[in-house]
């Protein structure tokens, strides 16, 4: 029953180190003993499915959905879609994507957000949407802003969008950060630099998609996104552990 | 030359930042109107078969502070250890919740129902337990744990058992304050660091 075979262990050395002095929050926030391994068990390999209609008809649409359809939000236009996978290279259907962002000035609808970029009163700046069948999503939204943060004296966050990604078991579960081709503030950043393979940070930077693009409307980024797989093996008759 | 394997790569993680309310609960973080409620707001519904119960807690970076910005999921199955969409499953749990640290406490409250106990693949019973997920700003990749219970017998528990140091598996213990009532805090660094999970 492929929905409980067991998952591929995380590789994680292509994931960011947990402690990273650079980032100086994660000081104090990065374990310090060694991570228990096992496989993967029942509770990793199960998890919540999220029907399609829990959506709504504005839920992808970040330019609209904070007012209903009532006003645009401010900024440039763009398109941001792609697949999900697994690394097997399967698509993941059905699964719940999630984002948030900042504005087109770079300002969050936050309660603890204070930067003194203006909010924009039609933008909220969370989406939603569940892959289809062979694991395509997008969304609407406009660029964000980059913004600055408190770390060292002078660190901008490059433009980014959040994502969060569910699978079909709740041990490939995962948030992540989409970045834009071309911002030059990306190799600047301490949270960007927490990942120390030059190729995996590459794989967060969506390229520009002009054939995906539509003249007098949107441009396009395409951001594909691999989840953990699930072994596949009918010899499975090994006692668990020692 | 070999054949190529065909493994693709996961996608990396990033930390959830400060704002991770935005996207999964954004009711929290004071955005209203684009959903009609946040998700997960609760793992069961009014009828969920045994005991309900009410885990709380905090989380602690390693000067023993209790963040007050971490978002935490859970995942379990029902009281007969049954997940949903298996043959005979409670259909009042849903089994999964999101849940925030209070904005001027840090403590975090889940209530849900005692879950089951749960086969392993080869044979034997694995002590009931609950699957958390913990992320937050300088969390650079979400972090896993599971909650169990001191009144339930742990003492074959697969995973406990794998705890070298016996000390250590008590941070996955929930501690019964009163009927119904578990406290599970969560220390991310230094002094009883919770055991933390790569399964
Ligand atoms: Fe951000």
């Amino acid at each position: 029953m492929s929905e409980t075979a067991p998952l591929m262990p995380r590789r994680r050395e292509v994931h960011p180190v947990p402690y990273d002095p650079d980032y100086k929050t994660s000081v104090v926030r990065s374990p310090k003993q060694a991570l228990l391994s096992l496989e993967s068990t029942l509770i990793e390999e199960t998890g919540p499915v999220f029907g399609h209609d829990l959506l709504g008809p504005l839920d992808n649409n970040l330019i609209y959905n904070f007012t209903q359809g009532a006003a645009p939000a401010v900024g440039e236009r763009i398109r941001v879609h792609g697949r999900v996978l697994d690394e097997t290279g399967r698509a993941v259907p059905n699964t719940l994507v999630e984002v948030w962002q900042a504005n087109a000035g770079g300002r969050y609808r936050h309660v603890k957000d204070t930067y003194f970029a203006p909010l924009d009163p039609n933008f909220g700046g969370c989406g939603r949407t569940i892959t289809d069948e062979n694991g395509y999503y997008e969304f609407m939204t406009i660029r964000p802003g980059a913004y600055p943060w408190p770390n060292r004296a002078n660190d901008w966050r490059p433009m980014h969008i959040h994502f969060s990604i569910f699978g079909s078991g709740f041990g490939q579960r995962l948030i992540s950060q989409m970045y834009f081709q071309g911002d030059p503030l990306i190799d600047l950043c301490p949270i960007v630099n927490t990942i120390k393979d030059r190729g995996q940070i590459d794989r967060l930077v969506a390229p520009l998609d002009m054939q995906n693009s539509r003249g007098m409307d949107y441009i396009a980024y395409k951001f594909d996104i691999v989840l953990r797989g699930r072994r596949q093996t009918m010899f499975e008759n090994k006692p668990e552990g020692m | 030359m070999t054949q190529p394997l065909d493994i693709l790569t996961e996608t990396p993680s990033q930390t959830a930042g400060p704002y991770v309310h935005i996207g999964c609960i954004p009711t929290f973080a004071g955005v209203e109107g684009v959903y009609p409620e946040d998700l997960g707001l609760s793992p069961i519904s009014d009828g969920a078969r045994g005991e309900v119960i009410t885990i709380r807690g905090s989380v602690y970076d390693g000067t023993g502070w209790a963040l007050r910005d971490a978002m935490m999921e859970s995942w379990q199955p029902d009281a007969a250890g049954l997940f949903p969409g298996q043959d005979g499953a409670d259909p009042k749990v849903s089994g999964f919740c999101r849940f925030a640290a209070d904005k001027d406490s840090g403590e975090f409250t889940l209530r849900t129902v005692k879950p089951g106990p749960v086969p392993l693949r080869h044979g034997g019973l694995q002590a009931p337990h609950i699957a958390l997920w913990i992320v937050a700003r300088g969390i650079n990749i979400g972090l896993s744990t599971r909650i169990y219970f001191e009144d339930e017998d742990n003492s074959g528990d697969m995973l406990l058992n794998r705890i070298e140091q016996r000390p250590r598996a008590d941070t996955l213990i929930a501690r019964k304050t009163g009927e119904g009532e578990y406290r599970f805090d969560i220390r991310l660094q230094g002094e009883g660091e919770t055991v933390f999970l790569d399964m």
